[in-house]
């Protein structure tokens, strides 16, 4: 897709996470994601399941019961449970990967935007509870809200680019960032900036007012 | 683990490959005939060999015997049902299965989604070059040697982050280790796996 441009890739820790299925449901979804739009990282992600089919191969065996083979043959014989075909509706314009259509809606406009300050637009979207994954649109030369963090934070490029200290982000990247990392992000002057963020604890802000606010916000 | 091409193998790993594909069952070829003739025995053998595996992982995850026996079953009828979606070119059979536990366990034990990256658009096709298969079959079983080559400490990190469903940090609270010696143990071992790959 727009592979050829990406820079900022998956890190191999969280390409096994992901493989291993330990990482909570917002940081899969980022992963699945830069997966559709990254064909290197899809391909380290699939050596990263076959580690865990050749782990499959020698775990310990627990003796199914006699009957089982049997039952499963049977279950065999109810009918398929279909399951639900994704929507494939699409925008001319702009289209979101399918994993983030799947929760976002798969138009922009489907997207319920709510207004954080300085033109930036946040919209939740629903995961389970051990993290919080959230899009963002920053206007042309905004700066994300000063913020730290507790815990880590994850923020892929869909559309436009922003910049930190550490490089230039554009469609496709994704920046992993720890709670050490105190960076201010700023959308590129171009374009809005359209991303997705996934943190694993409430960010932390360096100013008042919006740490106040970081209850109504939910960021 | 980026492909290679066999040539740059030592013949010892070749050779070694060959012995352990030679006395293994040909499981892809079986998922195959499941897709192709609903082959019952396919199936069954299949079930003997994968089913107390994935039962044993299910455990290991921390599901009681009675849970993980039901989802066991589950996911060797998934096998069956998905057999139309399965590419002996991209997954040995253990890694598709085991990808079909996984997203089981986190449905089950943690009753969470699993997103998953958008299916690539090559739609049905027909069967991958015998080659390719062959190619995938054999890194697959060098992979698997080199994993059970791995120094005990290794193995054992890369185990509970597969098995026990727990993030480096959960591992390092279990095993007392240090956070930094846990992530260079599975970095170690990465490397070692990306060696013997090469």
């Amino acid at each position: 897709m727009m592979t050829d441009t990406i820079r900022h890739h998956l890190p191999d820790d969280l390409l096994m996470a992901y493989a291993a299925g330990s990482l909570p449901e917002a940081f899969s979804l980022l992963v699945a994601t830069h997966l559709s739009m990254c064909d290197r990282c899809r391909a380290a992600a699939e050596s990263y399941d076959a580690v865990g089919g050749a782990l499959l191969e020698d775990v310990p065996e627990a003796a199914m019961s006699e009957a089982s083979l049997a039952a499963t043959l049977a279950m065999l014989q109810a009918p398929d449970p279909k399951p639900a075909r994704r929507a494939k509706t699409r925008d001319s314009a702009f289209t979101l990967p399918q994993p983030l259509a799947d929760y976002a809606g798969s138009r922009l406009s489907d997207i319920r935007w709510r207004p954080v300050g300085m033109g930036v637009k946040q919209a939740i979207l629903r995961t389970s509870r051990t993290a919080t994954a959230r899009m963002m649109h920053i206007p042309p030369g905004v700066a994300m809200p000063d913020h730290g963090h507790h815990g880590m934070e994850m923020t892929l490029v869909l559309d436009g680019a922003f910049s930190d200290a550490f490089g230039l982000y554009r469609a496709g990247d994704i920046a992993v960032a720890d709670a050490s990392v105190d960076h201010v992000p700023v959308a590129t002057d171009d374009k809005a900036c359209l991303c997705v963020i996934a943190a694993d604890a409430r960010l932390r802000f360096n100013s008042l007012i919006p740490r106040l606010l970081q209850p109504l916000l939910r960021i | 683990m980026t492909p290679e091409t066999p040539s740059s193998r030592s013949a010892q790993d070749l050779a070694r490959s060959a012995r352990a594909v030679e006395a293994a069952p040909d499981w892809e070829a079986m998922i195959l005939r499941i897709r192709d003739h609903q082959d019952q025995a396919a199936f069954a053998a299949l079930f003997r060999h994968f089913a107390p595996r994935v039962k044993g992982f299910l455990m290991k995850s921390g599901a009681e015997a009675t849970q993980a026996e039901e989802c066991a079953q589950d996911v060797m009828a998934t096998l069956w049902r998905k057999a139309h979606m399965y590419d002996p070119a991209r997954a040995s059979a253990a890694t598709w299965i085991f990808t079909i536990a996984r997203n089981r366990r986190i449905d089950l034990l943690r009753r969470e989604r699993r997103p998953e990256p958008e299916d690539l658009g090559w739609g049905p096709e027909a069967d991958p070059p015998a080659e390719d298969v062959a190619v995938l079959k054999q890194e697959s079983e060098i992979l698997h040697q080199a994993l059970s080559d791995l120094p005990e400490a290794q193995a054992d990190l890369i185990r509970q982050a597969y098995f026990g469903d727990l993030s480096h940090r959960e591992i390092a609270d279990r095993t007392g280790l240090p956070l930094g010696t846990i992530k260079s143990r599975i970095r170690l071992a990465l490397d070692r796996l990306r060696h013997a790959m090469t």
